[in-house]
């Protein structure tokens, strides 16, 4: 400003000054109906958001005030009673949710990262087959977990593959559950390495699957661990499709892999006590939620620290 | 690059740029890679098969009128009746109440995570969200029975409405709110995501003209990402039909023919966790109409789970 001396800089300065007035005048008193009407409304937004963490925050305390009189060394070594709810624990449910989740890992990593670089990094995405498989998947991520159950029963434990009712058939009927999440989790991963990466790597000769092998999963894998993580929560938490791959209730022995004694996991066994009317069976199922409440955190607090931690911005 | 390998390069004669042999070896790899992929296919064709043989066993018996029909559900009297409309009821009935409380909620947790939210509150309440919907249904379904129940809807029940609502174990609306709480984030999270992607000019567009910050939200940003939001409303709803520890904690195990919300009700999934359990008999009609259902089950889910997807694609095509 001021090119051309005082006057003009001034002129300036006053017709700003008029417009900035008339603005003000114009839509500075917002009508007061339209105010009261903003801040009502910012307000029950605002107590939307409250109601859901009050939930959340209700839901835990209550789960620590029932749970507290049960809550004692005795839940991780005792084994489960009908009769004697002062001594009843949750030993064999651990265990299994345990061995549960090992067979989980041990089958969705592979498979679950298998199907996810194939889909980013070889399948061509004209061909009608690579999008079946990609509807497919966001469908699976969508099924009832008891519809996983029934193939479970019908597929697993009879059926085709017929291992009858042990603990390898509710480990892989979870497996197959959570499958989707790892997939999703890990093509995001996978599609957030820049391709100036994959082009060098060829550039310099290395085949696709050392490109992949060698570049893309190193860059990819804090991602694909947050999805494993996430997975297996969903599937230590899940207790519908084991009601129908032979979780049985008060299983008092440490169960096996393969054993066809029977197994039973955490979830089921609080429900299986929650559904009995006596206090203490209540107060067992409450302190079950809270073991497997505090595992569950910490895991998923573990992937969203795993996340924000190693994310790359490229 | 690193001093080694440029010297090599350079003192070396030049390389053919074709691999030295037809690399069988990637051949095999994107072959297992691809088996990987095509196995969540084979899970797909697996539950339809595991459904469709009991399924069509149970309509030799049962007339397909008579299941679809019926509003009768007495799989355990002689002579049984399978009205599946009974369960269905039930189902419909948790669902429905869940989503007129999850559906505000949610929704309104969105808009304001997304519009007047300062990015530090955003930063904290989206990963207590995230919790939230970590959380194991069966948790969900002790806290509906024993607190939603007891100390929040029997104490809030208006009386003697609709037959009142003291001493009740089970009752559908206790299910639906916890339904309600599971599928909250669900709709938060993704409704939140398809406002954040409408872009900041429609906004600034609106602000230019006048329009306040509730009418930015519901006149511009809101139908903007409708496509968004009606993918996650009916996400949430295929998840709460679909949800089974909460409703067989909560909503008990008596197939009832109706939407009231005070009173207990079977609902699909519960009939098939409660009935499905292992020492049932492989041949027999309860098991049959455990698929039965389960088809039904599946067919609702699949045809939301479609429309929701659809939905999805469609806001991420115009905006991104």
């Amino acid at each position: 400003m001021g090119v051309a001396g005082g006057a003009p800089s001034e002129r300036a300065r006053l017709a700003s000054a008029g417009a900035r007035a008339t603005v003000a005048a114009v839509l500075g008193n917002q009508p007061r109906r339209d105010v009261a009407l903003n801040a009502a409304f910012a307000g029950l937004l605002l107590l939307a958001i409250l109601i859901a963490l009050a939930g959340l925050v209700a839901l835990l305390t209550q789960a620590l005030i029932k749970g507290a009189p049960a809550l004692s060394a005795d839940l991780f070594t005792n084994v489960p009673s009908t009769i004697n709810p002062e001594n009843a624990g949750f030993r064999p449910a651990i265990i299994g949710s345990l061995e549960l989740i090992g067979g989980v890992i041990l089958f969705i990593v592979p498979v679950g990262v298998g199907a996810a670089i194939y889909l980013e990094e070889y399948a061509d995405n004209s061909k009608w087959w690579n999008r079946l498989i990609e509807v497919n998947i966001q469908n699976l991520a969508a099924v009832p977990s008891i519809i996983y159950g029934i193939l479970g029963l019908a597929f697993i434990v009879r059926g085709p593959l017929d291992i009858g009712f042990i603990l390898a058939a509710g480990s892989l009927t979870l497996a197959l559950l959570v499958l989707p999440v790892v997939i999703i989790a890990g093509r995001e991963a996978i599609r957030a390495v820049p391709d100036s990466i994959r082009q060098g790597s060829l550039a310099l000769g290395a085949t696709q699957w050392q490109t992949v092998r060698r570049q893309v999963l190193p860059a990819a894998i804090p991602g694909i661990a947050t999805g494993v993580i996430l997975a297996v929560s969903r599937a230590l938490g899940e207790a519908a499709p084991l009601l129908l791959v032979g979780a049985t209730v008060f299983v008092t022995f440490d169960p096996t892999f393969f054993s066809a004694d029977g197994y039973s996991a955490l979830p089921v066994q609080i429900f299986q006590y929650a559904t009995r009317p006596q206090e203490e069976f209540q107060a067992l199922a409450a302190a079950g939620i809270i073991v497997m409440l505090v595992v569950l955190l910490a895991m998923n607090s573990f992937a969203i620290w795993l996340r924000n931690r190693y994310e790359q911005r490229w | 690059m690193n001093a080694r390998t440029g010297a090599g390069a350079a003192g070396d004669l030049p390389r053919r740029l074709q691999a030295p042999g037809p690399r069988y070896g990637e051949k095999v790899i994107q072959g297992l890679l691809a088996l990987c992929g095509a196995l969540s296919v084979l899970t797909t064709t697996a539950i339809v098969f595991s459904l469709i043989g009991p399924t069509i066993g149970f309509f030799e018996v049962v007339p397909v009128d008579e299941f679809l029909f019926g509003t009768d559900w007495t799989p355990q009297f002689e002579p049984p009746s399978f009205g599946v409309l009974a369960v269905v009821a039930g189902t419909l009935n948790v669902a429905l109440w869940g989503m007129l409380f999850a559906v505000p909620v949610g929704l309104g947790a969105a808009v304001y995570l997304s519009e007047y939210a300062t990015p530090r509150l955003r930063k904290t309440v989206k990963p207590v969200l995230e919790i939230l919907a970590g959380i194991p249904t069966v948790a969900i379904g002790v806290f509906a029975a024993t607190f939603i129940l007891p100390e929040v809807i029997v104490p809030l029940w208006p009386g003697e409405f609709l037959g009142g609502a003291a001493g009740k174990p089970f009752m559908a609306l206790a299910a639906a709110l916890g339904v309600g709480l599971m599928v909250v984030p669900i709709i938060a999270s993704i409704s939140e995501d398809a406002m954040s992607a409408v872009p900041n000019g429609l906004r600034e567009g609106a602000y230019a003209m006048g329009a306040t910050k509730m009418k930015v939200a519901t006149g511009v940003v809101f139908p903007a990402a409708l496509s968004g939001i009606v993918a996650s409303i009916v996400l949430a709803i295929s998840r709460a039909v679909g949800e089974t520890m909460i409703v067989l904690l909560a909503a008990g195990s008596t197939p009832n023919f109706t939407l009231l919300p005070n009173e207990a009700v079977q609902t699909m999934t519960a009939y098939i966790g409660v009935t499905a359990t292992g020492d049932i008999s492989t041949g027999s009609l309860d098991y049959k109409s455990v698929f039965a259902v389960g088809t039904v089950l599946f067919v609702m889910t699949l045809a939301m789970n479609m429309i929701s997807i659809r939905l999805v694609r469609r806001y991420r095509e115009v905006y991104e």
